[in-house]
């Protein structure tokens, strides 16, 4: 068997409040194919965040092993790491495209190339001829893409998604994952895409890994055999409601 | 455009209108109450000071140079202070509250004391106006570092940003709002510093000006010096303003 992208063994993470030990990640093991669109779902304070901090190299293990770049993809720390958050987080001072710049700048890439690829981006997002605007100007789902922008134009190897769709309301957000859906499938990039919604972890995720309350612990981890592309009566599918039946189940709401 | 034009035109129309407003109040409380001139002068009376010969442009000069300098000195010190307690948490647990006790000591107390160390001198005014205006600064600096979304910080530490990038890009503009809200209330208290250390050690300026003609009771020159004291300040207030809008843009202003 080829050697994963990612590989998480026996991952684990304990945060030292005041005068105790928070155990926010027990016991996570899991591969991760190179392109591989992986949903992680799971209750509120469970460890899905700090998973992902430990996957950007924001914070260290600690214990267990964690090994990004393998079966034949290398991976560099400091440049192919993108991330979306819940809040768009744009710079409000800065016009869009130069938002979308900013990873750009931060690691000193050409910036020439870089402003090309950030406007082929912005069209990619949907975001044509908002180049020169300020955020502001934008509504909230427009900011979000514009953020999914910036998380790709350093075309870095992996992608980390932590509930990115969390705030926007439920019509913007199945459009929102249609879109994404596109946008993965033409970037072929690893996503990790951290959500609350079972429907969105299903509909999205080549795989989905469930996580129980604290501390995250894998309470299971399957590939979604559903075909691609994806529309949206495919959540109408018996399939689908049998994998989020499967889901339900394993957070005790059943 | 032309809309917009008419709009600035008439918003600065009325501020010019409601300060000649307050020039007419003042003559005619004067001419009709009668009030003697070494009491209250009238504005002509204010501005034909002018023309005794009381060295004003140099004395206006050093009275500018050491609210300037002891504002912008201050401005870069707040900033820096602040970043660097940022930075570093030890060094914020423990000079923080130092800062904050110092800035308790009465620098007026001080003003005898710098006498006798740095002798008379614009020098030792410009640190005077220095220390009271800088805390206002400093806090302002700091809350507004605080107020910078972790996530966004934690976005580009994920790039392996330098400390300094963090600080250009993100820290810097996202807090100069707060900066800008904080040395604005500076103005004021680096002019009241100035004129303090002038009343206390001083053989040049504005405020030792007032206490010469103090003696000679010339109220009209003491009207003059005030009102010069508060153009400086006015000034410097306007290039804040000014400065404000350059560098802070759009709705990161309101807020
Ligand atoms: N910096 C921190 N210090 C202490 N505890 C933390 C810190 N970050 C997160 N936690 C705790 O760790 C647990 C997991 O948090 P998080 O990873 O944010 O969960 P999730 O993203 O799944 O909601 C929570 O109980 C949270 O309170
Ligand atoms: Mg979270």
């Amino acid at each position: 068997m080829s050697e994963a992208f990612i590989k998480l063994d026996a991952v684990r993470k304990v945060y030292q409040a005041r005068d105790e030990e928070i155990v926010a990640v027990s016991d996570v093991t899991m591969d991760i194919e190179q392109g591989e669109f992986v949903s992680l779902v799971g209750p509120s304070g469970c460890g899905k965040t700090t998973l992902l901090k430990i996957l950007a190299g924001l914070h260290q293990q600690d214990g267990g092993t964690v090994s990004i770049g393998g079966g034949g993809v290398s991976f560099d720390p400091s440049r192919d790491v993108g991330m979306v958050f819940q809040a768009a987080l744009l710079l409000k001072w800065r016009k869009i495209i130069d938002n979308v710049l900013l990873p750009a700048e931060i690691l000193g890439l050409p910036m020439g190339e870089a402003r090309e690829r950030a406007r082929d981006l912005l069209a990619m997002v949907g975001l044509d001829g908002f180049e020169e605007k300020y955020p502001y100007e934008l509504s909230g789902g427009m900011q979000q893409r514009a953020a999914i922008a910036r998380s790709l134009v350093h075309d870095p190897k992996l992608i980390l998604m932590d509930e990115p769709f969390g705030a926007l309301d439920a019509l913007t957000r199945d459009k929102m994952n249609l879109e994404l859906m596109r946008i993965w499938r033409e970037s072929r990039k690893t996503i990790v895409f951290v959500t609350h919604s079972i429907p969105e972890a299903i509909f999205l995720g080549t795989r989905v890994a469930v996580l129980t309350a604290r501390p995250a612990r894998m309470a299971d981890n399957f590939r979604v055999d559903l075909k691609m592309p994806r529309k949206l009566e495919v959540k109408t599918s018996g399939k689908f409601g049998r994998y989020a039946l499967r889901i339900y189940r394993l957070l005790g709401l059943e | 455009m032309t809309t917009w034009m008419a709009e600035k035109s008439k918003h600065y129309g009325l501020i010019i209108a409601i300060h000649l407003l307050v020039v007419l109040i003042w003559y005619l409380f004067v001419e009709i109450w009668d009030v003697p001139a070494y009491v209250m002068p009238t504005p002509q009376a204010t501005l034909a000071a002018l023309t005794v010969d009381y060295n004003w442009l140099a004395n206006t000069k050093v009275t500018a140079i050491e609210i300037f300098g002891g504002y912008f000195i201050a401005v870069f010190v707040g900033v820096g202070l602040a970043l660097l307690f940022s930075w570093f948490r030890l060094l914020n647990t423990t000079l923080m509250p130092l800062v904050v006790s110092l800035n308790m000591i009465p620098k007026v107390a001080m003003g005898p004391l710098f006498i006798v160390w740095m002798s008379y001198g614009v020098i030792p005014n410009i640190i005077i106006a220095f220390s009271i205006c800088f805390l206002p600064i400093l806090l302002t600096t700091d809350r507004g570092l605080k107020e910078i979304e972790p996530d966004l910080v934690d976005l580009v530490r994920a790039l392996k940003a330098s400390r300094w990038q963090i600080f250009t890009k993100i820290q810097l503009p996202g807090s100069l709002p707060y900066i800008f809200s904080g040395m604005k209330v500076a103005v004021v208290l680096a002019v009241a510093g100035a004129i303090v250390g002038e009343f206390i050690a001083s053989q040049e300026g504005l405020g030792y000006l007032m206490l010469q003609v103090q003696v000679t009771l010339d109220t009209a020159a003491m009207f003059m010096a005030v009102l010069l004291i508060t153009l400086v300040g006015v000034a410097l207030y306007l290039l804040v303003l000014a400065l404000e809008h350059v560098f802070v843009i759009r709705d990161s202003r309101v807020q």
